[in-house]
C-alpha cells in the first residue's frame, strides 16, 4: 500500500449499484495532492458511478471512501462541496441565460468560498485568461470548449481541496477538446487534484500523470499514463492501434 | 364627432395605473413559477388575504389602507415562506398535477375561512380622500389610482434590486436558470424555494391593500378572478418572465378600462380574456416569447 498521508482521496474497495444492479465491482483509486488522475473507459463502464459516490450522490454498498484524511462515504453532495470537493459534471450544467460573470460568482456560494471570493476570482482569471472577454456574455452564447472552461472555473471559485470532471470533452471538435485538455493540465500545475473521468482515453493519457482503465464495472488496468500509453490492450481497444 | 383626446388620455392613465397593479399580482405569480415551475392557483386569493387584512386592521384600529402594508408585506412574506416548507415543499417529488391540486384546494381553505370570518357580505375600506383628484391639463387623476400606481413602481423597483444586485437575487436566478446547477455550487435550492415563494406572496397582499379603496373585496368568488388576471398577465408576456409580465398588466389594465369606456362596462373582466385569446392565437408564446415549443 502506498503511504495513505498523501492521499487526498482514496477509494477502496468498493461496489456501487442502482437499485438491486450492481456495477461497479470492487473499485479502489486513490488521487494524490498534486496529481492529475485519468479514469477511463467505454460506455457504462462505471466511470460516472464512481464519480457519484465520491461526490455523495450514492452510497456505496461496501468498501469506504476518504476524502482529505475522513471517511466519508454516505455523505451528502452538499457537505462534500463544504468539505472541499467541486465536482465538474456532465453536461456542465452551467446557468446559460446569466453571464459568465455571474456563473464564476456563484461558484462561491457557500460562505467559505464567499469570503475567498475575490481572491478566488483573480486566480481563476489568471489560469483563463479568456474568459475576461466573455464575462458580460450569456454562457449560453459561448462556444461548447468555452462553455467548459467556465464550468472549470466556476468549480475552481469554491476554492476546492479536489476537483472531479465528468468528460469535459463531450460534445467538443477534436480542436477544442486539446484547448479544454491544455486548460485542465495548467490547472494540475497549479497544484490541484483532479480526478478526470474521459471516454477520449488518447487525450487522458497524454495530459495525466496517472489513470485507472474501467471496463464493464471491473478494473482492468492502471498505471502511470505514459506506460499506459504503449500498453498492447489499451493500444488495440481504445486508440485504434 | 370628434375624437375625444382627453378622455382618451384619461381612460389610458386610469388603464396604466390599475395596471400597475395586475403586473404587480402577476409578477409574484411569474416569479414563483420561474423558480419552482409550479402555477399557483391560490394567488389571487392572496390579493384577497392582502384586502382582507386592510379591511381588518382599518376596522379594528382604524388604520388607513397603505399603513397595513407594514403589517401585511411581512406577513404575507412569512406567511409564504411558511406555506412552502410545510406544504408546497412535500411535492418535490410529486408528479406536476399535485401542485395543482394542492394549490385550487389552498384558495378552496383560505376562501372559506374568510367567508367563515368576515362573512359574504362585500367588504371595503373607505378613506377620506377616495374621490379626492389631481389635474394635470384637462386629465385628472385619481389620488387612490395615483397611490396604488405607486406603491406598484416602488415595490417592483425594490424586487428588481433585489433580483439583480444582490447575492440573494443572484441565487434565485441561478435556481431558476438551472436547479442542479444551483445545488452543485452549494445553493441551498429549498431555502431559495421558501423565499420565493414568500416574495410571490407578498407582492400578492401588496396588490389586494393597494386596491381596496377602489374595489370591495369578497372573500371565494374575487380570488378566481384575479387568479385568472395574473394567468393571463404572465402568459400574455410569457411565462417566467419579469419585465414581460410587467407589460402584459400594463396591457391588461389598458384593455380593461378602455373596453369598459366605449363599450361597455358589464363585460369589463371578458375584454382582458378576449384579448388573452386573440394573442395566444397570433402569437403562442406570449407578446416577448422567444420560441414556440410544441410537442
Ligand atoms: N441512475 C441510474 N439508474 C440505474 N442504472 C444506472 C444509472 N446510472 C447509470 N446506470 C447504469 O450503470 C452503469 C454504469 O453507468 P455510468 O454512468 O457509471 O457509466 P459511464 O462509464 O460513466 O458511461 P459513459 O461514458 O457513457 O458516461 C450503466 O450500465 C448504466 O446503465
Ligand atoms: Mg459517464
Amino acid at each position: 500500500m502506498s503511504d495513505q498521508a498523501d492521499n487526498v482521496l482514496s477509494v477502496q474497495n468498493v461496489d456501487l449499484g442502482y437499485g438491486s444492479l450492481k456495477v461497479v465491482f470492487d473499485a479502489s483509486l486513490t488521487v494524490k495532492s498534486g496529481e492529475l488522475v485519468g479514469l477511463i473507459g467505454g460506455n457504462g463502464s462505471g466511470k460516472s458511478t464512481i464519480l457519484r459516490a465520491v461526490s455523495g450522490m450514492i452510497k456505496p454498498w461496501k468498501g469506504t471512501i476518504h476524502f482529505d484524511g475522513q471517511e466519508v462515504s454516505g455523505r451528502k453532495p452538499h457537505e462534500m462541496a463544504r468539505l472541499g470537493l467541486a465536482h465538474v459534471p456532465m453536461g456542465r450544467q452551467l446557468f446559460g441565460n446569466m453571464t459568465v460573470h455571474d456563473n464564476l460568482l456563484l461558484g462561491a456560494s457557500l460562505p467559505a468560498a464567499r469570503d475567498r471570493r475575490d481572491e478566488n476570482l483573480e486566480k481563476v482569471l489568471t489560469l483563463f485568461p479568456d474568459l475576461k472577454k466573455y464575462a458580460r456574455e450569456k454562457a449560453v452564447q459561448l462556444s461548447g470548449g468555452q462553455q467548459q472552461m467556465v464550468a472549470i472555473a466556476r468549480g475552481l471559485m469554491l476554492g476546492p481541496k479536489m476537483i472531479l470532471l465528468d468528460e469535459p470533452s463531450l460534445g467538443l471538435s477534436p480542436l477544442l477538446v486539446k484547448d479544454v485538455m491544455a486548460a485542465i493540465r495548467r490547472v494540475a500545475d497549479t497544484g490541484m487534484p483532479i480526478l478526470l473521468v474521459e471516454q477520449n482515453v488518447k487525450q487522458v493519457l497524454q495530459v495525466s500523470d496517472r489513470a485507472y482503465v474501467l471496463e464493464n464495472g471491473y478494473q482492468v488496468l492502471d498505471g502511470p499514463s505514459s506506460a499506459l500509453q504503449g500498453n498492447e490492450m489499451i493500444k488495440k481497444a481504445y486508440l485504434g492501434l | 364627432m370628434m375624437f375625444d383626446y382627453v378622455s382618451f388620455l384619461q381612460n389610458l392613465s386610469n388603464g396604466v395605473l390599475i395596471g400597475g397593479v395586475y403586473a404587480l399580482i402577476g409578477v409574484g405569480l411569474t416569479l414563483v413559477f420561474g423558480v419552482m415551475k409550479i402555477i399557483n392557483f391560490a394567488h389571487g386569493d392572496f390579493v384577497i388575504l392582502g384586502m382582507y387584512c386592510a379591511v381588518l386592521l382599518n376596522s379594528l384600529l382604524g388604520w388607513d389602507p397603505y399603513l397595513s402594508l407594514l403589517v401585511a408585506m411581512p406577513l404575507g412574506f412569512m406567511a409564504g415562506a411558511l406555506l412552502q416548507r410545510l406544504v408546497l415543499s412535500r411535492l418535490m417529488e410529486a408528479p406536476p398535477e399535485s401542485s395543482l391540486l394542492v394549490t385550487l384546494g389552498l384558495a378552496l381553505v383560505i376562501g372559506n375561512i374568510l367567508l367563515l370570518t368576515f362573512g359574504a357580505e362585500p367588504k371595503s375600506v373607505n378613506v377620506s380622500y377616495a374621490s379626492s383628484t389631481v389635474s394635470l391639463g384637462k386629465v385628472s387623476f385619481s389620488i387612490i389610482l395615483l397611490l396604488a400606481g405607486l406603491a406598484t413602481m416602488v415595490v417592483i423597483a425594490g424586487l428588481y434590486t433585489v433580483l439583480n444586485h444582490t447575492e440573494l437575487g443572484r441565487a434565485i436566478r441561478a435556481t431558476a436558470d438551472n436547479r442542479l446547477g444551483a445545488e452543485l455550487v452549494g445553493i441551498n435550492t429549498r431555502w431559495i424555494e421558501a423565499v420565493v415563494f414568500g416574495i410571490g406572496m407578498a407582492l400578492a397582499v401588496t396588490a389586494g391593500v393597494v386596491l381596496i379603496p377602489l374595489l370591495f373585496a369578497t372573500p371565494t368568488f374575487s380570488g378566481a378572478i384575479f387568479t385568472l388576471k395574473a394567468f393571463v398577465v404572465t402568459v400574455l408576456g410569457g411565462l417566467g418572465n419579469i419585465g414581460a409580465a410587467i407589460a402584459g398588466g400594463l396591457l391588461l389594465g389598458v384593455v380593461e378600462v378602455m373596453g369598459a369606456s366605449y363599450l361597455t362596462s358589464d363585460y369589463r373582466d371578458a375584454y382582458g380574456l378576449l384579448v388573452f385569446l386573440l394573442i395566444l392565437l397570433l402569437r403562442p408564446e406570449g407578446l416577448f416569447g422567444k420560441t414556440v415549443k410544441r410537442v
